[in-house]
């Protein structure tokens, strides 16, 4: 038997059992229920599997359950309450960027933490914060313009 | 938006990208579907008058998609469709996916029903419009009635009747129940294109608002109460079986519930994916890798190249082809393409509930009623026993238009007590595809006065309608390999077109975004630079050159050079090259731009697309199809090739199976023409125009003719001439 693990996932506390070694994700997914965040690769290659650590974007497929406890994760479910997650949902949607949108939760997970901390980012700052996330169906152009219009409020 | 355009997870279920196949005819296997049989549906006073339309009491206006989202917009296009036609009001829309019915909603194109090859609004466009309009004119009835009026004298908007001489209005909704009692018009009476209210208007997507939020729900995010969780390994040869299984370790393993071993599959059992994975990391297996652990991929392409030599079917040939050819100085290459994966961003997957007498499924499929029908006979039931719930798909790129998934998760859910999800790794995913086949495209051509005189072109490569569709391989020849290879859009007198078909050894080969065109598109556009060249011409001017009897290309191709400002001065080593298409019905121009550094690294710096594509549904969707479709094909030209060693797939994963990303994407800018013609496919032209556009930029840049993709580097450093 392992110790129940408790974690602080968008301001609740969640109690559960899972091994000390297995990833965010799967703990998200397959125990917790909440599929917004995706898998993708399983080996960080990709950004599908996206979430923010104490406010920083990680890779919750490596990331071990055990190195998160006490620590706040916040999801593609609950970015929407902290004010940059808010104004990239919103880019997102004028911009209409999605297409299939499997890997939209990591992109928008990782916009959010990047203008959390650099509210103006120019295109080398996007290029280094986006560039781990692929996307298959091709939403680049959009993603950088969306980022843009997140930066600066702009209304479409 | 409004609640009523949230897909509930229980509505729901959808999915996406514009896959496919092109197939500009229609396949004449059997006469019309989509005819209004639906029985009527009365109960609560509710208006059903046919497949695609259901409105209730309160005017709620479900509309019943009959193609799967996978990205491509395609639930907003067909729902503007009917809209449209209904006068309906946008903001009582819903949406819903047509169940498993190839009857009701089998795809015109194909027959059946399957969303692909970018058919899904030239093939629906008439058959919804009709639908549209034969509901509406009930519900005008219906208010006329009621008034004592003549139905002539009544006008619909957002989802009311209006009779305007007496100054009375009155809701669908209201007239649900007396509409139902309304006899269908035979022949719905359809809008004139000029008083379109909703089709041609940028509606914003609705399927987007549940994907920034993390409530969309894929196939993959199913959840059944109970379900247990599975991931699997196949013999990494292909067609080897399972030999001998040493479990011991992997049961240790917390979580691990069960071992399935099937005669070439094994799977893990679990309570949660992490237990899956480990355990099957854990296992044991020896494998019979059988007799294809020899091949590899320099015996598949010599292979090829043997076949490529022999003489074809002829699919085509006008004037005369052995005069054609003397009557000028001829050049003759050949272009080679690699085997694909379709590497969807949503690993393949499947839920399945197996009991002695019915299975459910919860999948996202391009090919529903195939679903259900393969999975019947793998578990033994009748097909009626068998439900299938699609969802919203993370990509298809034609993966999807494969059943393989779905019935290796029933071939292993009925070993499991329960419901079971059974995930593929990405290794699985991309080991255990269905690829894009390998092809070799051999041409000759002869100029004469600056002009092609003659042209022969032999394509070598699979069938795989053969295979997916058989009646639509007939003599010989499939109508998929060689599309967009026939109906080239230049004019030239002597016009020859084989196909050798080529099947290789062992690895499966299926549909890829960009289908035949894919290839075809590729060779013949990168041909004609290098016959422009021989012939001292600008490439768009030799186009141009053979573009007299066709108004359409020569308008996307002038507007795309003067967009991309063709002609004006670049640096060293960076070039524009132009890529004309006919792929999909719809008329295409692309120009791409690009830096080859010192090292043989391709920059791309822009790409400028022209698109006709007759009536433009929603044009914001258009371009966004253009754009990413881009991308697609841009990958696959930089980065893009399966390799197979000692029978196996040597690639595994996004660390060797590379994406484009972010800070690759160029500058993309995509015009979509006003047009009144019949709407064309646009969900994979992008793809099929990047490939020989950048190439050709390529070519421009640095004097080396590409013949094979992905480019290769190492002839593009410094110094190498072609």
């Amino acid at each position: 038997m392992h110790m129940a693990t408790v974690l602080t996932i968008n301001g609740e506390t969640k109690s559960f059992d899972a091994p000390p070694d297995m990833p965010l994700l799967w703990v998200l997914r397959d125990i917790l229920g909440m599929t917004g965040t995706k898998f993708g690769c399983g080996i960080a290659q990709c950004g599908a599997c996206t979430v923010h650590v104490d406010g920083k974007a990680v890779r919750s497929c490596v990331l071990p359950v055990s190195a998160v406890e006490n620590r706040t994760v916040t999801t593609i479910e609950a970015v929407g309450s902290t004010p940059a997650g808010a104004k990239v949902q919103k880019a997102w949607l004028e911009a209409e960027v999605i297409q299939c949108g499997y890997c939209q939760s990591g992109q928008i997970m990782a916009a959010a933490a990047l203008l959390a901390t650099t509210p103006n980012p120019d295109d080398s700052d996007i290029d280094a914060a986006m560039a781990g996330n692929i996307c298959r169906c091709g939403t680049y152009v959009r993603i950088r313009e969306a980022i843009k219009q997140a930066a600066n409020g702009r209304q479409s | 938006m409004n609640a009523h355009h949230s897909i509930s997870r229980r509505a729901a279920l959808t999915g996406g990208l514009a896959t496919g196949f092109l197939l500009a005819f229609h396949l004449p296997l059997r006469a019309a579907v989509n005819e209004p049989v639906q029985p009527r549906d009365t109960t609560d006073g509710k208006f059903a008058p046919n497949a695609f339309i259901r409105i209730d009491t309160d005017g709620v206006t479900t509309l019943v998609m009959p193609q799967v989202e996978m990205g491509q917009g395609i639930y907003t296009a067909i729902s503007m469709i009917l809209a449209e036609e209904l006068d309906a009001d946008w903001s009582k829309v819903q949406l819903l996916h047509a169940p498993a019915n190839e009857k009701l909603y089998g795809n015109p194109i194909f027959v059946i029903q399957a969303t692909g090859g970018s058919t899904s609004v030239r093939a629906f466009w008439k058959p919804l419009r009709e639908a549209g309009a034969g509901a509406r004119a009930m519900l005008v009835q219906a208010a006329a009635a009621q008034w004592d009026v003549d139905p002539a004298s009544c006008t619909t908007s957002k989802g009311e009747v209006t009779h305007k001489a007496s100054g009375r209005t009155v809701s669908y909704g209201a007239l649900a129940a007396a509409a139902a009692g309304q006899t269908p018009p035979k022949t719905p009476v359809l809008k004139d294109p000029k008083d379109f209210v909703y089709i041609g208007q940028p509606f914003k997507r609705l399927d987007t608002p549940d994907k920034v939020n993390g409530k969309a729900v894929y196939g993959i995010d199913a959840i059944v109460p109970n379900m247990k969780f599975a991931t699997l390994a196949q013999c990494p040869v292909f067609g080897g079986k399972v030999g001998k299984v040493d479990d011991r370790a992997a049961r240790k393993i917390p979580g691990v519930r069960q071992i399935v071993v099937l005669d070439d599959l094994v799977a893990v059992i679990g309570d949660h994916m992490w237990a899956a994975k480990k355990g099957l990391d854990a296992l044991v297996i020896e494998w019979n890798e059988g007799p294809n652990a020899t091949i590899n991929s320099k015996a598949i392409w010599d292979d090829l190249r043997a076949a490529s030599q022999k003489d074809g079917v002829v699919a085509k040939s006008t004037g005369d082809i052995g005069k054609g050819l003397a009557a000028g100085e001829r050049f003759e290459a050949s272009f080679e393409l690699p085997f694909l994966a379709h590497a969807t961003m949503e690993p393949l997957n499947a839920t399945v509930h197996c009991k002695p007498d019915s299975c459910e499924i919860w999948t996202g499929t391009q090919i529903m009623a195939r679903v259900q029908s393969e999975a019947a006979k793998a578990a033994g039931l009748p097909v009626e026993k068998v439900t299938v719930n699609q969802h919203l798909l993370g990509g298809g790129f034609g993966r999807k238009l494969e059943p393989d998934m779905v019935v290796a998760a029933v071939r292993i859910a009925k070993e499991v007590d329960g419901p079971v999800k059974v995930v593929w790794t990405r290794e699985e995913d991309i080991q255990h595809d269905v690829y894009r086949p390998v092809y070799r495209d051999t041409i000759a051509a002869s100029l004469s006065g600056g002009k092609i005189v003659g042209w022969k072109y032999k394509i070598a490569g699979a069938a795989i309608l053969a295979r997916w569709l058989p009646p639509a391989f007939q003599k010989g020849i499939d109508i998929d390999a060689i599309d967009s290879a026939t109906d080239v859009p230049y004019d030239i007198p002597n016009f020859h077109v084989e196909y050798v078909r080529a099947e290789p050894p062992a690895i499966p080969t299926g549909f890829w975004r960009g289908v035949g065109p894919n290839n075809n598109v590729f060779a013949v556009e990168c041909f004609i630079d290098e016959l422009a060249r021989k012939a001292g011409k600008d490439p768009v001017e030799f186009r141009r050159g053979m573009l007299a009897n066709q108004p359409r290309f020569l308008s996307v191709l002038n507007l795309a050079a003067e967009k991309a400002n063709w002609g004006q001065p670049l640096p060293p080593r960076v070039g524009r090259g132009v890529c004309l298409q006919p792929s999909f019905g719809s008329f295409i121009a692309t120009v791409v731009e690009a830096e080859v550094d010192e090292q043989g690294e391709v920059n791309l710096r822009r790409a400028t697309s022209v698109v006709d594509t007759g009536i433009a549904v929603n044009p914001d969707t258009i371009v966004a199809q253009v754009e990413g479709g881009l991308i697609f094909g841009l990958t696959a030209a930089l980065y893009g090739e399966i390799t197979i060693e000692n029978g196996r797939v040597q690639q595994s994963n996004f660390n060797d199976y590379r994406m484009l990303r972010i800070n690759q994407a160029p500058k993309i800018e995509v015009h979509v023409v006003k047009s009144g013609e019949a709407p064309g496919g646009i969900g994979e032209t992008g793809t099929t125009a990047g490939p020989p556009a950048l190439r050709n930029a390529i070519y421009a840049a640095t004097g080396v003719a590409l013949r094979r993709l992905p480019i290769d580097r190492k002839l593009l450093a410094a110094g190498k001439k072609a």
